[in-house]
């Protein structure tokens, strides 16, 4: 009753304790030592590993922060598995030597990876693809050359292999019916929440973009555990003319994929979030049950009136989402119940989120405004506002929508509006910002909003020399 | 030949199939321990109760040491023996080591390190520059002054003056590969070290002494870092030491890196440094004289501070004429980390205070940085090379007195001086000033290599500087949110280590019977390339390709008595080295196989392969075969020694460069005025590498210094709170730059000419000097922050959008 997965293409059936990561095993136990530990925190990307789902799918996944349980059902591809099986160099692995995109070498293997998952994905976007991938030597330059160079190269038959196998059912269900896997990999939310209810002191794993560091870097022991990512019932995202319900175990990628057509800022938020092996592993589920107040995805669904489903064996509850943060580290959660799905209603798009952070990419918000503002004939109607990294919990600007609401939306109107803030917030200073600066960014953000609307350069991303 | 040619890095198809070994990846024995330190949580005081019990009796637990363990605690330091392996029972920062657990696994170890309960008494940490300069708490006997001309005069009789502060914080290095090291026990008590080391010699020095055994006991390899910057010339002692004192102690491999965590908190980073500045000028900006303060902090043990804070006053002229100054600097003894070496080694700080100066005067007289930049620019060199050197206008002092054997590590300048030297000079400030003469620096060198005039030119030319300035000034005018800056920055940055003696290095070459060629020097490669660029010195010397030379490890027991490869000095040390090396061999040669080609010796050429003279020729591989035949030794050692340098650090005087390598870089930046975010949005790069013997290496070594300098003075914050510890511990903290930090628009350019020194085939060196064409940011953001109202932003580094938005709003007198 081991996880099976398919490791450069060859079948495994392993039985190991359940946090323990990729990364370790990888290097530890099979002596694959390509695979790098820059941080073990899912920040550098030096581990990046190309994972493939049953459909077909390959993503880019921080190996430091994978645990092996996650893996049961999908295959994995090393960097030692990125080129051919005669030796033959990826088309990456190429044009990054004839580019000069390695010089200390020790990222490279993470690069050639995110790399190559996203020359097999078509993606061209090389700075987001890249994102998660920190390089201390190149400046970069030449890694992106390299990456452009390669782009029009044909994906080799072997980067497809990985999906052709788990398709003929490699490490799938035999025949014979379905197999058994450990009690904690449900395969359905009644499975889940029939396991919690009766385990409910068990730490959930969605995507261990957060869980994985409680292991990695606080050497936590977290045993019992449920693995949530064969779920599939708690994931996708289901839309009609009126609501949008988004599966807990949706991931943020795929969230920001949905909602580019629909909220385009939330989308740049959204892009700007961890980087492509996180979003890929996180979910918005684990997102808003972590709790965190510095989560960038409560604020925006806030902005646009969420609502969460939460659910505790069979029975449900849904709330605004903006009840369910209580306090610094407390939500409205009952012992054994678990986040099910957020909805929001559909809507004219007025939503614009903001997120400030010492470095675009891949940086945990100082602070992450979100503004959904109606005017009409010049006045406001409506707004809901709701920050980020401004208290201890994500929270509704309550006393900045009311001062706004009714007020003409000049440069004067919002001014006043700004001044609401102190009564909303009294952020904390850390090594992220100053609670001053905080505040000021918080107001600057309430004018950006103004002045995009109004038609003026706001987004420094937007300028080109 | 093969010295010039764009090759790629050495291991570029090893690193993009994983295939390429680091220190964690070298199988090990099945018995192998491995290593944790368990880590003082408080900034100073002493260790009133330890108790480890928890932690022996932890699973996998094979033995834990502390201090108490040892009857001499080893000494981790590059020469000052004030950095015990383990706390003696005093803490002196938050990150301590102060005991070791040896386990059976990497996790193992740092579970059971969590597990002790250890209790202090805690004193008041001394942090600030503040708490140092009132506390004393300082390194030497009081700051060191450097200085030209008369100061005060030349400040009193200026038309105009201006004074200001600026604070740049640390940095840290975040080499990719963190800290490693792996010691293999002997027979007979022998120790092999592996090492993510930039200086293995000092890491043999150390681990014998720790051993109690003498350096032949234990050699050293090192086969590459996954990055150094700096980071790894002393940091790498702690791991090496503390792995072989396991590996005698238990007999067993042993193997210790550092969580990334861990790396943050142990280990030193880049000085921080207020600069304090008072200049005097006049309508055009011309300087009559600038009078620096440096502050630097550098941590609990004095490391490579007192070098570092000297290169910083070293450039605190950085491209610019001073008719006087004074650059009094203080170094000052806190309770953090021990800060160190960092690509640049306090060039970059010290050149930061005078560009800041630059800023200022242009922003007070309203007129174009670029323009007060280049009026106060050293004279152009004159094309024929000649002239006084520093040595020659100073008689320096000799015979530094050498009493312990800590000589290889640029910290050994405090014992090279001896204790009685400051006392000599008569305390620091009687030294007498050097004259105020033009193209001499503070410290009395002659600059008379200066190529920034022309190359300025150039490059404002081809960025466009004044029709970009023009525009920009437009945007700024038109648009109420974002602001635009620009900047063109020089540098001028001095090549050769300050500690004379260091300026060595050794090779040994071996030609095997069939023509290959096996080559190992004393520089170490951490991705800047050294390696390549010295087999091409090698295959050119030989007149074959690259392939026919093999790479081989840095290691103690085939070239000895190494200085760290820093100071950009690599290639220039270690190509003359290896050339040296392959000339005896190839003289050999040529002495074996003249009769045959109806030749003298003197006429044989090695070129394409073939070893020719007088129309006659034969292969290579022909002519060794022959050599060898011959009973002709085909293995010699090469040695080089850097001329011409002398460097009396304590006067401040002398000539302490070989040369000095030049660049600049043009930068536009954006900036948001409602919360300070910020962006680069182009630079050009003009940068001198003499004649490179790698293009693309170099190129490499631009762009990637470039970015890393940027990040230094934008991104990268360190954060330690008001008990002494470090809040930003990890890259989720600390940000570097990432993939789209880079400038957009980015054209970097070499310059076109050969070193006026006789270096190794006229290169010049690359791996410090493009950091600082970071600085070209920091002053476009300051040129845009100036575009939001009338007063002197007064931006402090790093540049982040915090810093930026308080810089707007003193710009607008806020």
């Amino acid at each position: 009753m081991g996880i099976r997965f398919l490791l450069n293409g060859e079948p495994q059936d392993v039985s190991v304790s359940p946090t323990v990561t990729l990364l370790d095993w990888l290097r530890e136990t099979r002596h694959l030592t390509g695979t790098k530990e820059g941080c073990n925190e899912g920040d550098c990307g030096a581990c990046t590993v190309m994972v493939t789902d049953p459909d077909g799918t390959a993503r880019a996944l921080n190996a430091c922060i994978l645990f092996l349980p996650q893996l049961d059902g999908r295959a994995v591809r090393t960097v030692e598995g990125i080129a051919g099986p005669d030796c033959t160099l990826h088309p990456v692995q190429r044009a990054m030597v004839n580019h000069h995109g390695s010089q200390c070498g020790f990222c490279t293997p993470g690069f050639i990876v995110s790399m190559a998952v996203a020359h097999r994905n078509g993606r061209r976007d090389h700075d987001d693809q890249l994102a998660g991938n920190l390089c201390r030597c190149t400046g970069y330059a030449p890694i992106v050359r390299a990456a452009e160079a390669a782009a029009d190269a044909a994906v080799p038959a072997w980067m497809r292999a990985d999906a052709e196998a788990l398709a003929r059912g490699a490490v799938g269900e035999p025949a014979a019916g379905p197999r058994d896997r450990p009690p904690y990999i449900p395969t359905s939310a009644d499975a889940l929440a029939a396991w919690y209810a009766a385990n409910p002191e068990a730490t959930l794993i969605a995507g261990a973009t957060d869980v994985g560091l409680w292991v990695t870097k606080g050497l936590r022991d977290l045993a019992p555990v449920a693995f949530l990512n064969q779920c599939s019932d708690l994931k996708g995202i289901v839309a009609d003319s009126e609501t949008i319900r988004v599966g807990a175990m949706t991931s943020v990628a795929e969230f920001g994929a949905f909602i580019a057509d629909r909220h385009p800022s939330l989308a740049e938020l959204i892009r700007r979030y961890g980087s492509v092996q996180v979003r890929n592993a996180a979910t918005i589920g684990g997102n808003i049950a972590n709790g965190s107040p510095i989560g960038d995805s409560p604020p925006a669904l806030i902005a646009l009136g969420a609502t969460l489903h939460l659910r505790k064996g069979d029975a449900r509850r849904s709330l605004p989402l903006e009840e369910f943060f209580l306090d610094y580290g407390k939500q409205d959660r009952a012992p054994g119940e678990f986040v099910e799905a957020v909805s929001f209603p559909v809507q004219p798009d007025t939503l614009a989120c903001y997120k400030l952070s010492k470095r675009f990419d891949q940086d945990i918000s100082a602070v992450c405004g979100c503004f959904n503002v109606s005017v009409e004939d010049g006045v406001v109607t409506a707004a809901r506002i709701a920050f980020g990294g401004m208290a201890g919990v994500p929270k509704r600007a309550g006393a900045v929508e009311a001062a706004l609401v009714g007020l003409p939306w000049s440069e004067a109107g919002v001014m006043k509006a700004q001044a609401a803030l102190a009564d909303d917030f009294q952020p904390l200073s850390d090594m992220r910002a100053s609670a001053a600066y905080r505040m000021r960014a918080a107001e600057g953000m309430l004018m950006r909003y103004f002045h995009e609307q109004a038609g003026s350069a706001t987004d420094v991303l937007a300028v080109r020399a | 030949m093969s010295v010039a040619k764009p090759l790629p890095h050495d291991a570029a198809a090893l690193h993009v199939t994983g295939a390429a070994r680091y220190v964690d990846d070298i199988p090990v024995p099945g018995d192998c321990v491995h290593l944790a330190f368990g880590l003082a949580t408080i900034a100073r005081g002493r260790i009133t109760a330890m108790d480890l019990a928890p932690v022996r009796a932890a699973a996998g637990v094979v033995a834990v040491l502390s201090g108490e363990d040892f009857d001499v605690i080893p000494d981790c330091s590059p020469s000052a023996h004030d950095e015990p392996l383990l706390s003696d029972g005093r803490v002196h920062y938050v990150g301590q080591p102060i005991f070791l657990v040896v386990a059976e696994s990497h996790l193992a170890a740092r579970k059971a390190a969590a597990l002790a309960k250890v209790e202090y008494a805690e004193d008041t940490p001394i942090l600030s520059v503040e708490e140092a300069l009132a506390a004393g708490s300082i390194f030497e006997d009081g700051p060191r002054i450097y200085g030209k001309g008369d100061i005060e005069a030349a400040l009193a009789s200026a038309p105009h003056r201006v004074e200001g502060r600026i604070e740049v914080g640390a940095q840290e290095h975040f080499y990719l590969e963190g800290q490693s090291a792996l010691a293999l026990p002997q027979e007979g008590g022998d120790m092999i070290v592996h090492s993510s080391s930039q200086h293995p010699t000092e890491i043999q020095h150390k681990v014998a002494d720790a051993l109690g055994r003498p350096m032949h006991a234990v050699r050293v390899e090192v086969r590459r870092m996954g990055g150094g910057f700096g980071g790894k010339e002393s940091q790498g002692n702690h791991l090496a030491i503390a792995c072989a004192v396991a590996a005698a102690r238990t007999g067993r491999p042993a193997k210790m890196r550092y969580d990334r965590d861990d790396d943050f908190l142990v280990t030193g980073k880049r000085h921080d440094i207020r600069v304090d500045y008072r200049a005097g000028f006049d309508d055009d900006g011309r300087l009559t004289g600038v009078d620096f303060t440096h502050y630097m902090r550098c941590g609990w043990s004095m490391d490579l501070s007192l070098p570092v804070a000297d290169r910083a006053m070293l450039h605190a002229d950085n491209a610019y004429d001073l008719p006087a100054a004074r650059i009094t600097s203080h170094r000052l003894k806190t309770n953090h980390q021990s800060a160190t070496a960092f690509r640049g080694f306090g060039g970059p700080q010290g050149m930061v205070g005078i560009e800041r100066v630059m800023d200022h005067i242009a922003h007070t007289l309203g007129r174009d940085p670029l323009k007060v930049r280049r009026v106060n620019y050293y004279p152009e060199a004159r094309v024929e090379s000649a002239g006084a050197s520093g040595r020659d206008i100073f008689e320096t002092e000799k015979g530094h007195r050498l009493e312990t054997a800590d000589l290889a590590g640029r910290g050994s300048v405090k014992v090279a001086d001896g204790t009685g030297r400051g006392a000599r000079f008569g305390g620091a400030h009687s030294q007498k000033p050097v004259p105020s003469r033009e193209g001499l620096t503070p410290y009395g060198m002659a600059v008379e290599d200066f190529i920034l005039g022309g190359l300025t030119a150039q490059l404002a030319e081809s960025c466009d500087y004044a029709g970009r300035r023009a525009a920009i000034a437009g945007w700024n005018a038109k648009e109420p949110v974002l602001k635009r800056g620009l900047a063109l920055t020089p540098v001028k940055f001095g090549i050769s280590f300050t500690l004379t003696h260091l300026n060595q290095a050794g090779a040994l070459v071996h030609v095997y019977q069939d023509g290959s060629i096996h080559m190992n020097h004393g520089g170490t490669e951490m991705g800047q390339g050294l390696f390549q660029k010295v087999a091409q010195v090698a295959a050119s010397r030989f007149g074959v390709g690259v392939e026919r030379v093999k790479i081989t490890a840095t290691d103690t027991g085939k070239v000895p008595n190494t200085s760290a490869t820093a100071a950009s000095s690599g290639s220039d040390l270690n190509g003359m080295a290896v050339k040296a090396a392959c000339d005896t061999i190839r003289e050999r040669i040529a002495e074996v196989v003249a009769p045959e080609l109806q030749a003298e010796p003197s006429q044989v050429v090695f070129e394409g392969g073939m070893v020719r003279a007088n129309g006659a020729e034969m292969a290579f591989e022909d002519a060794v075969t022959r050599t060898y035949m011959a009973r002709v030794s085909l293995s010699a050692t090469g040695f080089y020694a850097t001329p011409k340098i002398e460097w009396d650090r304590i006067a401040g005087k002398g000539r302490p460069f070989f040369y000095f390598a030049y660049g600049a870089a043009c930068s536009e930046v954006v900036i948001d005025t409602l919360t300070g975010e910020n962006r680069i949005l182009r630079t050009d790069i003009l940068h001198d590498c003499g004649a490179s013997l790698n293009p693309a290496l170099d190129i490499g070594q631009i762009e990637g210094g470039f970015v890393q300098g940027a990040g230094w003075l934008t991104t990268e914050d360190l954060v330690w709170d008001g008990k002494g510890r470090l809040r930003t511990h990890a890259p989720s903290t600390y940000k570097i730059p990432a993939c789209s930090d880079r400038p957009p628009v980015f054209n970097v350019a070499l310059w076109d000419g050969a070193n006026r020194e006789e270096t190794i085939y006229r290169s010049k060196a690359v791996g410090e000097p493009p950091l600082m064409l970071g600085i070209s940011v920091l002053m476009a953001l300051s040129d845009a922050c100036a575009a939001c109202g009338p007063a002197y932003p007064d931006l402090q580094a790093p540049a982040t959008p915090e810093a930026v938005l308080a810089a707007v709003d003193r710009a607008r007198g806020a």
